[in-house]
């Protein structure tokens, strides 16, 4: 496929605001991840949260005020995101920047909060309540689209938790299908109770830190994040590249990857297909690596099936926790500052790797000339996608 | 497929994507399924809006099945249709699923019990509460591999979800778009009022084929004043505006009558997304 440009890209999570914290985390193996309650919450265990988001949206956006949208909205500021995004408006017009944005429970913590004030009697939500403007799936989408001014194409993707890694195929299709010049791509969730109670009544969190691919790993640890990256036709101005990307549905079960990892396997061998490149070509690959069980086994299946033993790997999860929605945007920055930065980080947390586990999964971190890397996202329902990152030789 | 750039009446360049429909599913009051809802949709019976009863899917597996929400018995129901009409092998489908509010049930049933002390949630519930389940269960069912994409827009999803489904074109031969929405419990109702269950189905695909049945032209108008295309008819025109996968019964109507129209339907941002059909002999 043709590459598109990435001009520019940002991201908020517990590491921190904008890119700099995030590669000085990297740097200093710093997890975001702390042991800490969330809100009302009585659930033991890690979390990663984004300091700073008790102030209510702008009067403006008053409709749309909820931690979601204001995690969006604390994301946008970083890295002179919105300026580059107003330039871009004035070459290309308002109409013609597509807004692509993956979310798994968008302005769900509202909802929550309205059913804890909800008239039992009436059966009433509070009247503060609004669900197109927090709870919608579409909120976040049409909150960035009216903070950064545009009309183009707008939707929001919700594949769980590899939503925001779709983004960017849709973006590419839709940019060549012509509806639109250039891409707001992006992801934003942020912490609720519906997931912290969900995973937990699935036992998939983690009482401990999580540790992916540890020989003890006991799950998962959530956490919330906000990214987004400006895609734009690859006219050799920018100096890093979506060169591919690959899809695929497990077809297997809902809740649980199919053991033998052959969707995983298929999305990694679809982007390395468009992306017109052999396995050998890819010098990191960052693994969904959720820290549970199953996903880790399963996920190691299908990268040892492509790539064998040799191509480092590892999960950024211990840093910044699982983020869900916003995993694929998340990842895909930290590729992208591991290719800028000539960095393999390694997977932090992990004390001893599971025998089991056979990839060639980083205990240390180091540094190397990376050109091109994977990073791989797969969510609930058998929904898996995989983007071939790259710097301009 | 084919993509086109036209100069539009104020000089400006209008792009355009152009695609097969070659199977059609729906389910909605009064409308059980596409060839029964053919005759209503030509306006050769009345239309009468009597409730649907409810589906058991015939693909999903006995376990998925137990645990299938309306919401996604609804979804199965119009891509179920479809299937039942087309040529094509539904395991070898992309796919689009497009809905508003996915399963605002699930969502109730979560959020009443975060307000409990006890806080439980149910494990199957949490499973359920994804936007892309009904997507997922699909995937289950007919053993389809391929790209599966799981969108919202509120109530521009039947733009959303067309211009989603058109561009995986490039991408993938065949499509399944579906989008659907059911109603919601009472307080959420009193938000979003989704008033009927409604889903619509349909298999598209880059190519003519020999069952292809219309034309589909795809064009993002510029802002503009002008109203979205209606039903014509009092009764389905409730319907149209009852629930957000509604809004393609002008399009449906169009296709059943067999004409060459062309029918307007709201996109983000107050925008328009023009659809000319060319029904194919």
């Amino acid at each position: 496929m043709n590459p598109l440009g990435i001009s520019r890209f940002t991201v908020t999570s517990s590491l921190g605001r904008g890119l700099q914290p995030h590669v000085d985390g990297l740097r200093s193996e710093r997890s975001g991840l702390r042991q800490r309650p969330f809100e009302s919450s009585t659930l033991a265990g890690w979390i990663g949260q984004v300091e700073g988001l008790d102030q209510p949206l702008a009067d403006a956006f008053k409709d749309w005020d909820c931690r979601n949208n204001r995690l969006a909205d604390l994301g946008l500021q970083q890295d002179g995101f919105i300026d580059a995004i107003a330039h871009a408006r004035r070459c290309y017009g308002a109409d013609r920047i597509g807004v692509f944005i993956g979310t798994s429970t968008s302005g769900v913590q509202q909802t929550e909060l309205a059913y804890g004030e909800r008239d039992r009697a009436l059966d009433r939500l509070p009247g503060w309540f609004n669900l197109r403007t927090t709870q919608s799936t579409f909120s976040v989408a049409d909150f960035v689209r009216l903070r950064l001014q545009l009309n183009g194409v707008a939707v929001a993707i919700s594949t769980a938790c590899s939503s925001s890694a779709k983004v960017f195929a849709s973006a590419h299709r839709a940019m060549r299908a012509g509806l639109c010049d250039v891409a707001v791509v992006g992801g934003v969730d942020s912490l609720c109770l519906t997931t912290l109670y969900g995973f937990n009544a699935l036992q998939l969190v983690s009482p401990d830190i999580c540790r992916p691919a540890d020989a003890r790993r006991q799950g998962l640890s959530l956490g919330e994040a906000a990214g987004f990256a400006l895609l734009t036709l690859d006219d050799g101005s920018s100096e890093f590249l979506l060169e591919g990307y690959g899809e695929s549905s497990d077809a297997h079960h809902m809740s649980t990857p199919d053991p033998e990892g052959r969707g995983a396997a298929a999305a990694m061998r679809d982007a390395l297909q468009r992306g017109g490149v052999e396995a050998h070509a890819i010098d990191y690959i960052n693994l969904h690596g959720t820290g549970t069980p199953a996903n880790d086994l399963a996920e190691d299946k299908a990268v040892v099936a492509l790539f064998g033993s040799g191509t480092p790997c590892s999960s950024t999860k211990g840093w910044s926790g699982h983020t869900l929605g916003a995993a694929g945007i998340l990842e895909a920055v930290f590729c992208l500052l591991c290719l800028r930065e000539g960095l393999l980080p390694r997977s932090l947390n992990t004390r001893e790797k599971d025998a089991a586990l056979c990839s060639n999964i980083l205990l240390q971190s180091r540094t190397a000339e990376l050109r091109r890397v994977l990073s791989n996202s797969f969510g609930f329902g058998g929904n898996n996608c995989s983007l071939l990152l790259g710097r301009r030789a | 497929m084919s993509l086109a750039v036209d100069i539009n009446k104020n000089g400006h360049p209008e792009r355009s994507l152009q695609f097969y429909v070659e199977a059609i599913g729906l389910a909605a009051p009064g409308l059980p399924d596409w060839r029964s809802a053919e005759a209503v949709l030509r306006g050769e019976q009345a239309f009468v809006a009597a409730e649907l009863p409810p589906y058991q899917p015939e693909r999903l597996p006995a376990n998925e099945r137990r645990r299938a929400t309306p919401v996604v018995r609804q979804a199965f129901r119009a891509a179920e249709d479809a299937i039942r009409q087309s040529a094509c092998d539904a395991a070898e489908l992309a796919s689009v699923f497009a809905s508003s509010d996915a399963d605002m049930n699930v969502l109730h049933r979560i959020c009443s019990a975060l307000a409990e002390p006890s806080r439980l949630v149910s494990p199957t519930d949490f499973h359920n509460s994804v936007h892309n389940a009904a997507a997922g269960y699909w995937s289950i069912a007919t053993h389809a591999r391929r790209t599966s994409t799981s969108i919202g827009a509120h109530d521009t999803t039947v733009a959303a979800g067309l211009l989603e489904a058109a561009a995986l074109l490039l991408d993938e031969a065949i499509v399944l778009l579906v989008m659907y929405d059911v109603p919601q419990p009472k307080p959420l109702l009193d938000q979003h009022p989704i008033t009927s269950a409604v889903s619509v189905a349909l298999i598209i695909t880059r190519e003519r084929i020999a069952s292809s049945c219309a034309s589909l032209r795809l064009t993002l108008e510029a802002l503009n004043d002008i109203a979205p295309t209606t039903c014509g008819d009092a009764g389905l025109d409730v319907l149209r505006l009852s629930n957000p996968a509604a809004r393609a019964l002008p399009l449906l109507q169009t296709l059943a009558q067999q004409r060459n129209d062309r029918v307007l339907i709201e996109a983000a941002g107050g925008r328009r997304l023009r659809i000319d059909i060319e029904t194919l002999a």
